[in-house]
Protein backbone atom coordinates (compact mmCIF):
# COMPACT_ATOMS: atom_id res chain seq x y z
CA UNK A 1 0.00 0.00 0.00
CA UNK A 2 1.23 3.37 -0.87
CA UNK A 3 0.06 6.21 1.54
CA UNK A 4 0.68 9.82 0.82
CA UNK A 5 0.39 11.68 4.07
CA UNK A 6 0.16 15.70 4.70
CA UNK A 7 1.69 17.42 7.06
CA UNK A 8 1.54 20.78 7.90
CA UNK A 9 3.40 22.62 10.75
CA UNK A 10 1.29 25.14 13.42
CA UNK A 11 2.16 27.37 16.24
CA UNK A 12 2.35 25.45 19.42
CA UNK A 13 -0.82 24.79 20.22
CA UNK A 14 -0.58 24.46 24.00
CA UNK A 15 0.12 28.16 23.73
CA UNK A 16 -2.40 29.17 21.63
CA UNK A 17 -3.97 31.87 23.83
CA UNK A 18 -0.48 33.61 23.35
CA UNK A 19 -1.39 34.86 19.82
CA UNK A 20 -1.87 38.66 19.67
CA UNK A 21 -3.86 40.56 17.31
CA UNK A 22 -2.34 43.64 16.56
CA UNK A 23 -4.34 46.84 16.74
CA UNK A 24 -4.88 47.33 13.21
CA UNK A 25 -6.57 43.76 13.00
CA UNK A 26 -4.17 42.76 10.38
CA UNK A 27 -3.05 39.50 11.17
CA UNK A 28 -2.91 36.59 14.04
CA UNK A 29 1.15 37.53 15.46
CA UNK A 30 2.09 33.78 16.94
CA UNK A 31 5.66 35.51 17.57
CA UNK A 32 7.31 33.56 20.34
CA UNK A 33 5.28 30.73 19.41
CA UNK A 34 7.39 27.42 18.65
CA UNK A 35 6.30 25.73 15.47
CA UNK A 36 5.23 22.25 16.19
CA UNK A 37 3.61 19.46 14.31
CA UNK A 38 -0.35 19.54 13.54
CA UNK A 39 -1.29 17.11 16.33
CA UNK A 40 -3.38 15.59 13.69
CA UNK A 41 -1.52 15.19 10.95
CA UNK A 42 1.08 13.36 13.17
CA UNK A 43 -2.03 10.59 14.18
CA UNK A 44 -2.13 10.54 10.53
CA UNK A 45 1.27 9.80 10.00
CA UNK A 46 1.09 7.58 12.68
CA UNK A 47 -1.91 5.62 10.97
CA UNK A 48 0.13 5.20 7.96
CA UNK A 49 2.92 3.97 8.91
CA UNK A 50 0.61 1.54 11.48
CA UNK A 51 -0.88 0.30 8.04
CA UNK A 52 2.39 -0.16 6.00
CA UNK A 53 3.52 -2.69 8.56
CA UNK A 54 2.73 -5.81 10.42
CA UNK A 55 3.02 -4.37 13.93
CA UNK A 56 5.13 -6.73 15.30
CA UNK A 57 7.99 -4.74 13.55
CA UNK A 58 8.58 -1.97 12.27
CA UNK A 59 11.36 -2.78 10.16
CA UNK A 60 9.24 -4.79 7.81
CA UNK A 61 7.49 -2.46 6.07
CA UNK A 62 4.70 -3.48 3.50
CA UNK A 63 3.90 -0.09 1.48
CA UNK A 64 5.46 3.28 1.58
CA UNK A 65 4.75 5.98 3.36
CA UNK A 66 5.25 9.80 1.02
CA UNK A 67 5.15 13.10 3.19
CA UNK A 68 4.40 15.73 1.69
CA UNK A 69 4.36 20.02 3.19
CA UNK A 70 3.67 23.04 2.13
CA UNK A 71 5.86 26.13 3.02
CA UNK A 72 9.08 27.47 3.07
CA UNK A 73 12.37 26.09 3.78
CA UNK A 74 11.87 25.74 7.39
CA UNK A 75 8.82 23.86 7.10
CA UNK A 76 11.55 20.94 6.13
CA UNK A 77 12.24 20.21 9.85
CA UNK A 78 8.83 18.91 9.60
CA UNK A 79 8.97 16.56 7.19
CA UNK A 80 12.79 15.79 8.49
CA UNK A 81 11.41 14.66 11.48
CA UNK A 82 8.54 12.61 9.92
CA UNK A 83 11.35 10.53 7.70
CA UNK A 84 13.02 9.71 10.94
CA UNK A 85 9.72 8.66 12.57
CA UNK A 86 9.39 6.36 10.13
CA UNK A 87 8.20 7.74 6.27
CA UNK A 88 10.00 6.63 3.78
CA UNK A 89 9.97 9.86 1.00
CA UNK A 90 8.87 13.77 1.67
CA UNK A 91 8.25 16.46 -0.95
CA UNK A 92 7.99 19.89 0.24
CA UNK A 93 5.72 22.19 -1.76
CA UNK A 94 7.53 25.98 -2.30
CA UNK A 95 5.40 28.58 -0.87
CA UNK A 96 4.90 30.67 1.40
CA UNK A 97 1.85 30.14 4.04
CA UNK A 98 -0.26 33.39 3.13
CA UNK A 99 -0.43 31.91 -0.15
CA UNK A 100 -2.51 29.37 0.74
CA UNK A 101 -6.03 28.55 1.45
CA UNK A 102 -7.65 25.19 2.01
CA UNK A 103 -8.73 24.90 -1.61
CA UNK A 104 -5.76 25.61 -3.19
CA UNK A 105 -3.50 22.92 -0.66
CA UNK A 106 -6.80 20.45 -2.27
CA UNK A 107 -5.45 21.26 -5.55
CA UNK A 108 -2.42 21.17 -5.03
CA UNK A 109 -1.97 17.39 -3.24
CA UNK A 110 -4.79 16.95 -6.48
CA UNK A 111 -2.09 17.34 -8.95
CA UNK A 112 0.44 15.74 -6.71
CA UNK A 113 -1.70 12.13 -6.58
CA UNK A 114 -1.84 12.00 -10.22
CA UNK A 115 2.37 11.44 -10.52
CA UNK A 116 1.94 9.60 -6.87
CA UNK A 117 -0.48 7.47 -7.76
CA UNK A 118 -0.80 6.57 -3.72
CA UNK A 119 -3.77 4.00 -2.75
CA UNK A 120 -4.53 6.57 0.01
CA UNK A 121 -3.88 10.20 0.47
CA UNK A 122 -4.08 10.00 4.47
CA UNK A 123 -4.76 13.57 6.69
CA UNK A 124 -5.72 15.30 9.90
CA UNK A 125 -9.19 15.81 10.18
CA UNK A 126 -8.05 19.87 10.86
CA UNK A 127 -5.58 21.72 11.10
CA UNK A 128 -5.59 23.49 15.16
CA UNK A 129 -4.59 27.08 13.51
CA UNK A 130 -7.06 27.59 11.01
CA UNK A 131 -9.70 25.30 12.45
CA UNK A 132 -11.17 24.59 9.21
CA UNK A 133 -11.59 20.96 8.72
CA UNK A 134 -11.74 20.81 4.77
CA UNK A 135 -9.30 19.83 2.80
CA UNK A 136 -9.81 15.83 2.75
CA UNK A 137 -12.86 16.46 1.94
CA UNK A 138 -12.62 18.74 -0.54
CA UNK A 139 -9.45 16.83 -2.10
CA UNK A 140 -11.84 13.68 -2.09
CA UNK A 141 -14.26 15.71 -4.30
CA UNK A 142 -11.80 16.86 -7.02
CA UNK A 143 -10.16 13.51 -7.01
CA UNK A 144 -13.95 11.84 -7.12
CA UNK A 145 -12.63 9.37 -4.85
CA UNK A 146 -14.34 8.50 -1.41
CA UNK A 147 -13.81 9.78 1.39
CA UNK A 148 -13.72 8.67 4.94
CA UNK A 149 -13.76 11.94 6.94
CA UNK A 150 -12.97 11.84 11.05
CA UNK A 151 -12.27 8.18 10.91
CA UNK A 152 -11.41 6.85 14.60
CA UNK A 153 -10.58 2.94 13.68
CA UNK A 154 -9.34 1.71 10.68
CA UNK A 155 -9.08 -2.13 9.47
CA UNK A 156 -7.72 -2.50 6.20
CA UNK A 157 -8.76 -5.34 3.90
CA UNK A 158 -8.39 -6.61 0.66
CA UNK A 159 -8.90 -3.79 -1.50
CA UNK A 160 -10.18 -1.36 0.94
CA UNK A 161 -11.15 -0.32 4.54
CA UNK A 162 -13.78 -0.67 7.09
CA UNK A 163 -13.77 2.96 8.93
CA UNK A 164 -15.06 3.18 11.84
CA UNK A 165 -16.41 7.38 12.22
CA UNK A 166 -16.83 9.40 14.90
CA UNK A 167 -20.09 11.10 14.39
CA UNK A 168 -22.84 13.23 16.23
CA UNK A 169 -24.15 10.46 18.45
CA UNK A 170 -22.45 7.56 17.70
CA UNK A 171 -19.87 6.03 15.76
CA UNK A 172 -20.83 5.36 11.58
CA UNK A 173 -18.62 2.50 10.05
CA UNK A 174 -18.27 2.98 6.41
CA UNK A 175 -16.33 0.80 3.35
CA UNK A 176 -13.93 2.76 1.55
CA UNK A 177 -12.31 0.68 -1.87
CA UNK A 178 -8.67 2.01 -2.54
CA UNK A 179 -7.95 4.72 -3.55
CA UNK A 180 -9.54 6.95 -1.12
CA UNK A 181 -9.06 10.20 1.25
CA UNK A 182 -9.15 9.37 4.83
CA UNK A 183 -9.09 12.19 7.50
CA UNK A 184 -8.11 10.67 11.24
CA UNK A 185 -9.81 11.84 14.48
CA UNK A 186 -8.39 12.42 17.72
CA UNK A 187 -8.95 8.15 18.87
CA UNK A 188 -7.00 7.08 16.05
CA UNK A 189 -3.92 6.56 17.66
CA UNK A 190 -5.30 4.38 20.65
CA UNK A 191 -4.16 0.74 20.78
CA UNK A 192 -6.76 -0.80 18.95
CA UNK A 193 -7.47 1.38 16.44
CA UNK A 194 -5.44 0.82 13.21
CA UNK A 195 -5.17 -3.06 11.43
CA UNK A 196 -3.45 -3.72 8.27
CA UNK A 197 -4.05 -7.01 7.18
CA UNK A 198 -0.36 -8.13 8.21
CA UNK A 199 -1.47 -6.93 11.50
CA UNK A 200 -2.38 -9.89 14.06
CA UNK A 201 -5.78 -9.32 15.24
CA UNK A 202 -3.97 -9.63 19.17
CA UNK A 203 -1.76 -7.21 18.97
CA UNK A 204 -1.91 -4.02 20.52
CA UNK A 205 -0.06 -0.58 19.87
CA UNK A 206 1.36 2.01 22.40
CA UNK A 207 -1.38 4.42 23.03
CA UNK A 208 -0.61 7.84 21.12
CA UNK A 209 1.91 8.29 18.50
CA UNK A 210 5.91 6.98 18.12
CA UNK A 211 8.83 9.06 18.37
CA UNK A 212 11.66 8.62 16.39
CA UNK A 213 14.82 6.87 17.89
CA UNK A 214 18.20 8.47 17.51
CA UNK A 215 19.66 6.51 15.04
CA UNK A 216 16.75 7.46 12.77
CA UNK A 217 16.62 10.56 12.95
CA UNK A 218 20.76 10.40 11.58
CA UNK A 219 19.21 7.98 8.67
CA UNK A 220 16.69 10.40 7.81
CA UNK A 221 19.36 12.78 6.82
CA UNK A 222 19.99 10.61 3.72
CA UNK A 223 16.00 9.02 3.15
CA UNK A 224 14.86 11.27 -0.06
CA UNK A 225 13.33 15.32 -0.09
CA UNK A 226 12.15 16.26 -3.01
CA UNK A 227 10.73 19.96 -3.56
CA UNK A 228 8.11 21.27 -6.04
CA UNK A 229 7.05 24.82 -7.02
CA UNK A 230 3.47 25.75 -5.77
CA UNK A 231 2.75 26.83 -9.62
CA UNK A 232 3.85 23.45 -10.96
CA UNK A 233 0.61 22.16 -8.86
CA UNK A 234 -1.66 24.60 -9.38
CA UNK A 235 -2.08 28.39 -10.74
CA UNK A 236 -5.68 29.09 -9.12
CA UNK A 237 -6.33 31.47 -6.73
CA UNK A 238 -7.20 31.24 -3.17
CA UNK A 239 -11.38 31.24 -2.31
CA UNK A 240 -10.56 32.78 0.82
CA UNK A 241 -9.54 36.37 2.18
CA UNK A 242 -9.36 37.43 5.27
CA UNK A 243 -10.09 40.96 5.51
CA UNK A 244 -9.06 41.48 9.49
CA UNK A 245 -8.72 39.43 12.91
CA UNK A 246 -10.46 40.17 16.17
CA UNK A 247 -9.26 39.19 19.75
CA UNK A 248 -12.00 37.14 21.25
CA UNK A 249 -13.89 39.11 23.79
CA UNK A 250 -12.47 38.76 27.28
CA UNK A 251 -13.43 36.75 29.59
CA UNK A 252 -12.65 37.59 33.58
CA UNK A 253 -12.27 35.39 36.35
CA UNK A 254 -14.94 35.19 38.39
CA UNK A 255 -15.50 34.57 42.56
CA UNK A 256 -14.33 31.51 44.48
CA UNK A 257 -16.79 30.19 46.48
CA UNK A 258 -15.99 28.04 49.83
CA UNK A 259 -18.49 25.55 49.71
CA UNK A 260 -21.86 24.28 48.00
CA UNK A 261 -24.40 25.98 50.02
CA UNK A 262 -22.09 29.35 48.50
CA UNK A 263 -22.29 27.90 45.47
CA UNK A 264 -25.97 27.36 45.01
CA UNK A 265 -26.53 30.72 46.62
CA UNK A 266 -24.93 32.58 44.32
CA UNK A 267 -26.10 30.48 41.11
CA UNK A 268 -29.61 31.03 42.75
CA UNK A 269 -29.78 34.67 43.74
CA UNK A 270 -26.64 36.19 41.64
CA UNK A 271 -26.39 34.60 38.41
CA UNK A 272 -29.90 33.76 38.80
CA UNK A 273 -29.14 30.51 36.82
CA UNK A 274 -31.39 27.97 38.77
CA UNK B 1 -29.35 35.77 -8.17
CA UNK B 2 -28.10 36.57 -4.47
CA UNK B 3 -30.06 34.13 -2.64
CA UNK B 4 -29.21 31.40 0.14
CA UNK B 5 -29.61 27.78 -0.04
CA UNK B 6 -29.81 25.95 3.55
CA UNK B 7 -29.08 22.51 3.42
CA UNK B 8 -31.14 20.80 5.90
CA UNK B 9 -30.39 17.56 7.99
CA UNK B 10 -32.24 14.69 8.33
CA UNK B 11 -32.38 11.89 9.84
CA UNK B 12 -34.51 8.81 11.11
CA UNK B 13 -37.42 10.89 9.90
CA UNK B 14 -36.17 14.06 12.00
CA UNK B 15 -35.21 17.59 10.69
CA UNK B 16 -31.63 18.54 12.98
CA UNK B 17 -32.14 21.60 15.58
CA UNK B 18 -29.19 22.21 13.78
CA UNK B 19 -31.08 23.16 10.49
CA UNK B 20 -32.87 25.83 12.23
CA UNK B 21 -29.34 27.53 13.23
CA UNK B 22 -28.60 27.46 9.64
CA UNK B 23 -31.70 28.97 8.69
CA UNK B 24 -31.26 31.83 11.62
CA UNK B 25 -28.21 32.53 9.41
CA UNK B 26 -29.89 32.59 6.08
CA UNK B 27 -32.00 35.16 7.17
CA UNK B 28 -29.96 37.42 8.13
CA UNK B 29 -27.72 36.91 4.81
CA UNK B 30 -30.50 36.78 2.38
CA UNK B 31 -31.59 39.95 4.07
CA UNK B 32 -28.25 42.06 3.55
CA UNK B 33 -27.84 40.37 0.32
CA UNK B 34 -31.90 41.59 -0.72
CA UNK B 35 -32.55 38.25 -1.44
CA UNK B 36 -34.43 35.17 -0.06
CA UNK B 37 -33.59 31.75 0.99
CA UNK B 38 -34.95 28.26 0.20
CA UNK B 39 -34.11 24.50 2.49
CA UNK B 40 -32.49 21.88 0.38
CA UNK B 41 -33.98 18.39 2.16
CA UNK B 42 -32.13 14.94 0.76
CA UNK B 43 -33.08 11.28 1.77
CA UNK B 44 -35.33 8.43 0.84
CA UNK B 45 -38.05 9.82 2.67
CA UNK B 46 -37.37 13.74 2.41
CA UNK B 47 -40.58 14.36 1.69
CA UNK B 48 -41.37 13.77 5.38
CA UNK B 49 -39.55 16.69 6.39
CA UNK B 50 -41.86 19.39 4.25
CA UNK B 51 -44.34 20.10 6.93
CA UNK B 52 -41.65 21.13 9.43
CA UNK B 53 -39.58 22.83 7.30
CA UNK B 54 -42.06 24.54 5.49
CA UNK B 55 -43.50 26.88 8.30
CA UNK B 56 -39.73 28.00 8.74
CA UNK B 57 -40.20 30.85 6.36
CA UNK B 58 -38.30 30.15 3.18
CA UNK B 59 -38.93 30.92 -0.04
CA UNK B 60 -39.41 27.16 -1.32
CA UNK B 61 -38.53 24.22 0.39
CA UNK B 62 -36.53 21.63 -2.09
CA UNK B 63 -36.98 18.40 -1.75
CA UNK B 64 -34.77 15.82 -3.48
CA UNK B 65 -35.91 12.67 -2.27
CA UNK B 66 -34.36 9.24 -3.93
CA UNK B 67 -34.02 5.92 -2.79
CA UNK B 68 -30.00 6.22 -3.19
CA UNK B 69 -29.81 9.14 -0.78
CA UNK B 70 -31.12 6.37 2.11
CA UNK B 71 -27.93 6.42 4.62
CA UNK B 72 -26.43 9.79 4.26
CA UNK B 73 -22.93 9.64 2.39
CA UNK B 74 -21.39 12.80 0.97
CA UNK B 75 -20.48 11.04 -1.88
CA UNK B 76 -24.06 10.41 -2.76
CA UNK B 77 -25.19 13.92 -1.79
CA UNK B 78 -22.90 16.06 -2.70
CA UNK B 79 -23.61 16.16 -6.80
CA UNK B 80 -27.26 16.67 -5.72
CA UNK B 81 -26.38 19.55 -3.33
CA UNK B 82 -23.77 20.81 -5.73
CA UNK B 83 -26.07 21.25 -8.75
CA UNK B 84 -29.55 22.72 -7.01
CA UNK B 85 -26.63 25.30 -4.82
CA UNK B 86 -25.04 26.87 -8.80
CA UNK B 87 -28.46 29.14 -8.89
CA UNK B 88 -27.59 30.53 -5.23
CA UNK B 89 -24.96 32.56 -3.84
CA UNK B 90 -24.43 31.71 -0.80
CA UNK B 91 -24.69 27.61 0.54
CA UNK B 92 -25.18 26.95 4.48
CA UNK B 93 -25.50 23.93 6.44
CA UNK B 94 -24.36 23.67 10.39
CA UNK B 95 -21.04 23.15 11.73
CA UNK B 96 -22.42 19.52 12.79
CA UNK B 97 -20.90 15.81 11.79
CA UNK B 98 -23.13 16.22 9.01
CA UNK B 99 -22.07 19.13 7.72
CA UNK B 100 -18.54 19.15 8.23
CA UNK B 101 -18.34 16.10 5.91
CA UNK B 102 -20.52 17.28 3.64
CA UNK B 103 -20.07 21.02 2.47
CA UNK B 104 -16.38 21.15 1.82
CA UNK B 105 -17.30 18.77 -0.70
CA UNK B 106 -19.57 20.44 -2.19
CA UNK B 107 -17.20 23.43 -2.10
CA UNK B 108 -14.87 20.77 -4.19
CA UNK B 109 -17.38 20.41 -6.58
CA UNK B 110 -18.52 24.67 -7.18
CA UNK B 111 -14.57 25.26 -6.65
CA UNK B 112 -16.05 27.58 -4.30
CA UNK B 113 -14.17 28.92 -1.20
CA UNK B 114 -15.79 27.47 2.34
CA UNK B 115 -15.61 29.31 5.68
CA UNK B 116 -16.00 26.87 8.48
CA UNK B 117 -17.48 27.32 12.01
CA UNK B 118 -18.74 30.65 11.52
CA UNK B 119 -20.42 32.21 14.47
CA UNK B 120 -21.34 35.93 12.89
CA UNK B 121 -22.41 37.05 9.38
CA UNK B 122 -21.47 40.69 8.44
CA UNK B 123 -22.31 42.48 5.24
CA UNK B 124 -20.04 45.47 4.10
CA UNK B 125 -21.03 47.40 0.67
CA UNK B 126 -23.41 44.56 0.10
CA UNK B 127 -20.48 41.70 0.21
CA UNK B 128 -21.09 39.02 3.23
CA UNK B 129 -18.21 38.78 5.33
CA UNK B 130 -17.79 35.62 8.10
CA UNK B 131 -16.47 35.76 10.97
CA UNK B 132 -14.85 32.43 12.68
CA UNK B 133 -13.05 31.16 15.24
CA UNK B 134 -9.31 30.12 14.66
CA UNK B 135 -6.09 29.24 16.80
CA UNK B 136 -8.62 27.52 18.99
CA UNK B 137 -11.41 30.22 19.51
CA UNK B 138 -8.35 32.74 20.61
CA UNK B 139 -8.37 34.96 17.76
CA UNK B 140 -11.34 35.21 14.80
CA UNK B 141 -11.05 35.99 11.44
CA UNK B 142 -12.82 38.14 9.37
CA UNK B 143 -12.74 36.51 5.82
CA UNK B 144 -14.68 36.63 2.13
CA UNK B 145 -15.07 34.64 -0.02
CA UNK B 146 -14.27 35.04 -3.92
CA UNK B 147 -16.17 32.33 -5.57
CA UNK B 148 -19.30 32.66 -7.77
CA UNK B 149 -21.08 30.20 -5.20
CA UNK B 150 -20.03 30.56 -0.74
CA UNK B 151 -20.41 27.53 0.54
CA UNK B 152 -20.49 28.17 4.71
CA UNK B 153 -20.80 26.38 7.79
CA UNK B 154 -22.38 27.62 10.75
CA UNK B 155 -21.67 27.42 14.52
CA UNK B 156 -24.59 25.88 16.19
CA UNK B 157 -24.35 27.47 20.02
CA UNK B 158 -23.70 30.92 17.56
CA UNK B 159 -26.97 30.93 15.73
CA UNK B 160 -30.25 30.78 17.87
CA UNK B 161 -33.24 28.29 16.01
CA UNK B 162 -35.10 30.38 14.13
CA UNK B 163 -38.95 29.85 15.05
CA UNK B 164 -41.67 29.30 12.49
CA UNK B 165 -43.03 32.12 10.90
CA UNK B 166 -46.72 31.51 10.53
CA UNK B 167 -46.40 31.19 6.61
CA UNK B 168 -46.35 27.77 4.94
CA UNK B 169 -43.60 27.94 2.16
CA UNK B 170 -44.26 26.17 -1.15
CA UNK B 171 -42.01 23.20 -2.05
CA UNK B 172 -40.89 21.18 -4.75
CA UNK B 173 -39.24 18.00 -6.24
CA UNK B 174 -35.74 18.93 -7.40
CA UNK B 175 -34.08 15.63 -9.47
CA UNK B 176 -31.35 13.60 -8.61
CA UNK B 177 -27.95 15.24 -9.83
CA UNK B 178 -25.43 12.07 -10.78
CA UNK B 179 -23.09 10.42 -8.79
CA UNK B 180 -19.09 10.05 -9.91
CA UNK B 181 -17.75 6.94 -9.65
CA UNK B 182 -16.76 7.99 -5.70
CA UNK B 183 -20.13 6.61 -4.99
CA UNK B 184 -19.46 3.27 -6.22
CA UNK B 185 -16.53 2.98 -4.11
CA UNK B 186 -17.65 3.38 -0.89
CA UNK B 187 -20.29 1.89 1.57
CA UNK B 188 -22.61 3.01 4.50
CA UNK B 189 -22.10 -0.52 6.78
CA UNK B 190 -23.60 0.46 9.96
CA UNK B 191 -24.45 2.84 12.77
CA UNK B 192 -23.88 2.54 16.25
CA UNK B 193 -25.91 5.05 18.20
CA UNK B 194 -24.86 5.87 22.08
CA UNK B 195 -27.72 5.96 23.89
CA UNK B 196 -28.68 8.81 25.10
CA UNK B 197 -31.70 9.91 26.62
CA UNK B 198 -30.56 13.62 27.41
CA UNK B 199 -30.33 16.54 25.87
CA UNK B 200 -28.32 17.14 23.29
CA UNK B 201 -25.36 18.81 24.08
CA UNK B 202 -25.49 21.10 21.70
CA UNK B 203 -28.63 22.42 22.27
CA UNK B 204 -28.91 22.15 26.01
CA UNK B 205 -29.56 24.98 28.26
CA UNK B 206 -27.17 23.31 31.26
CA UNK B 207 -24.30 21.55 30.59
CA UNK B 208 -22.61 19.18 33.06
CA UNK B 209 -18.88 18.14 31.85
CA UNK B 210 -16.45 15.93 34.19
CA UNK B 211 -12.85 15.65 33.44
CA UNK B 212 -10.22 13.21 33.70
CA UNK B 213 -10.16 13.10 37.89
CA UNK B 214 -13.23 11.62 37.62
CA UNK B 215 -11.79 7.99 36.72
CA UNK B 216 -14.24 5.54 36.51
CA UNK B 217 -16.69 7.15 38.33
CA UNK B 218 -17.74 9.42 35.70
CA UNK B 219 -20.85 8.67 35.07
CA UNK B 220 -21.82 7.06 39.00
CA UNK B 221 -21.15 11.13 40.18
CA UNK B 222 -22.55 12.65 36.69
CA UNK B 223 -25.12 10.90 35.75
CA UNK B 224 -27.01 11.92 39.02
CA UNK B 225 -25.95 15.59 38.90
CA UNK B 226 -27.18 15.96 35.50
CA UNK B 227 -30.71 14.08 36.29
CA UNK B 228 -31.07 17.12 39.20
CA UNK B 229 -30.41 20.11 36.69
CA UNK B 230 -31.90 18.05 33.52
CA UNK B 231 -28.62 18.78 32.10
CA UNK B 232 -26.93 17.26 29.03
CA UNK B 233 -23.31 15.51 30.16
CA UNK B 234 -20.05 16.64 28.18
CA UNK B 235 -16.22 15.84 28.67
CA UNK B 236 -13.14 16.82 28.84
CA UNK B 237 -10.60 14.83 25.70
CA UNK B 238 -8.54 13.60 28.58
CA UNK B 239 -12.06 11.74 30.24
CA UNK B 240 -13.01 10.18 26.62
CA UNK B 241 -9.36 9.69 25.31
CA UNK B 242 -8.75 7.54 29.21
CA UNK B 243 -12.07 5.84 28.01
CA UNK B 244 -14.69 6.91 31.18
CA UNK B 245 -16.91 8.05 28.76
CA UNK B 246 -18.40 8.01 25.05
CA UNK B 247 -15.83 9.76 22.72
CA UNK B 248 -19.05 12.06 21.18
CA UNK B 249 -19.29 13.85 25.03
CA UNK B 250 -16.16 15.66 24.28
CA UNK B 251 -16.84 19.30 24.33
CA UNK B 252 -13.57 21.85 22.55
CA UNK B 253 -11.66 22.62 19.80
CA UNK B 254 -12.39 19.34 18.14
CA UNK B 255 -14.81 18.28 19.24
CA UNK B 256 -18.89 19.44 20.23
CA UNK B 257 -18.82 23.49 21.19
CA UNK B 258 -20.90 24.32 23.60
CA UNK B 259 -22.79 27.81 24.98
CA UNK B 260 -25.28 26.64 27.60
CA UNK B 261 -26.47 29.38 30.27
CA UNK B 262 -24.91 26.63 32.93
CA UNK B 263 -21.89 25.10 32.38
CA UNK B 264 -20.32 22.96 35.09
CA UNK B 265 -16.88 22.03 34.82
CA UNK B 266 -15.80 19.10 37.14
CA UNK B 267 -12.39 18.06 37.61
CA UNK B 268 -11.51 19.83 34.09
CA UNK B 269 -7.95 21.60 34.52
CA UNK B 270 -8.84 23.46 31.61
CA UNK B 271 -6.90 23.15 28.91
CA UNK B 272 -6.72 25.41 25.57
CA UNK B 273 -8.51 23.11 23.47
CA UNK B 274 -11.39 22.28 25.85
CA UNK B 275 -11.72 26.36 27.21
CA UNK B 276 -12.16 26.76 22.67
CA UNK B 277 -15.46 24.63 23.31
CA UNK B 278 -16.95 25.89 25.82
CA UNK B 279 -16.32 29.48 26.93
CA UNK B 280 -19.15 31.32 25.47
CA UNK B 281 -21.13 29.36 28.03
CA UNK B 282 -23.20 32.07 30.21
CA UNK B 283 -22.52 30.76 33.71
CA UNK B 284 -19.37 29.11 34.20
CA UNK B 285 -18.89 27.37 37.46
CA UNK B 286 -16.04 24.59 38.25
CA UNK B 287 -15.06 22.27 40.59
CA UNK B 288 -11.34 21.22 40.74
CA UNK B 289 -9.11 20.15 43.80
CA UNK B 290 -6.22 22.53 42.38
CA UNK B 291 -6.98 26.52 43.08
CA UNK B 292 -4.61 27.09 40.46
CA UNK B 293 -6.06 24.86 37.75
CA UNK B 294 -6.68 27.36 34.59
CA UNK B 295 -10.25 26.49 34.40
CA UNK B 296 -10.95 29.21 37.43
CA UNK B 297 -9.28 31.83 34.91
CA UNK B 298 -12.68 31.76 33.03
CA UNK B 299 -15.43 30.40 35.61
CA UNK B 300 -17.70 33.08 37.25
CA UNK B 301 -18.14 30.68 40.27
CA UNK B 302 -15.03 28.20 41.87
CA UNK B 303 -14.76 25.84 43.96
CA UNK B 304 -11.78 24.07 45.31
CA UNK B 305 -12.40 20.94 47.19
CA UNK B 306 -13.01 17.29 46.27
CA UNK B 307 -15.54 16.40 43.86
CA UNK B 308 -15.84 12.93 45.22
CA UNK B 309 -17.12 14.97 48.38
CA UNK B 310 -18.53 18.41 46.50
CA UNK B 311 -20.43 16.39 43.58
CA UNK B 312 -22.84 14.27 45.79
CA UNK B 313 -23.40 17.26 48.01
CA UNK B 314 -24.27 19.39 45.31
CA UNK B 315 -26.48 16.94 43.71
CA UNK B 316 -28.45 16.28 46.99
CA UNK B 317 -29.05 19.69 47.81
CA UNK B 318 -29.93 20.45 43.98
CA UNK B 319 -32.65 17.73 44.33
CA UNK B 320 -33.63 19.52 47.51
CA UNK B 321 -34.06 22.68 45.86
CA UNK B 322 -35.87 21.10 43.05
CA UNK B 323 -38.48 19.29 45.47
CA UNK B 324 -39.33 22.59 47.20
Amino acid sequence: MKILVALKRVADPDNANKVKIPADGSKVDTAGLEWKPNPFDDYALETALRLTEDGKSNKVRKGEVVVVSFGPKEVETTLRSALATGADRAIRVECTDEQLDGFLVARALAKLVETEKPDVVMLGKQAVDGDSNQVGQILAELLDWPQAAFAATLREESAGLLVGREVDGGVLEIRVSFPAVVTVDLRIVAPRSVYSTATDAAFKYNDGVRFAPLPAIMQARKKPLDTKSLAELTTEKPRIRYVRYEAPPARKAGTKVVDVDALLDKLKNEAKAL
Amino acid sequence: MANVLVVAEFADGKVKKTTHSAVTFARTAAAALGGSYSILVLGSSAGMAVDELAKLGAAKVLVAEDASLGNYLAETYAPTVAEVAKDYAVVVAAASGFGKDLLPRVAGALAAGYAADITEVLSSGGTLQYKRPMFAGNAFGICVIDSAVQVVTVRQSAFAPAEPTGAVSPSEKVGIAPSGKAAGRVEWVKYEQVKNERPELAEAKVVVAGGRALKEQFYELLDPLADALGAAIGASRAACDNGYCAPDLQVGQTGKVVAPGLYFAIGISGAIQHLAGMKSSKVIVSVNKDGDAPIFQISDYGLVGDLFKVVPELTEKLRAIKAG
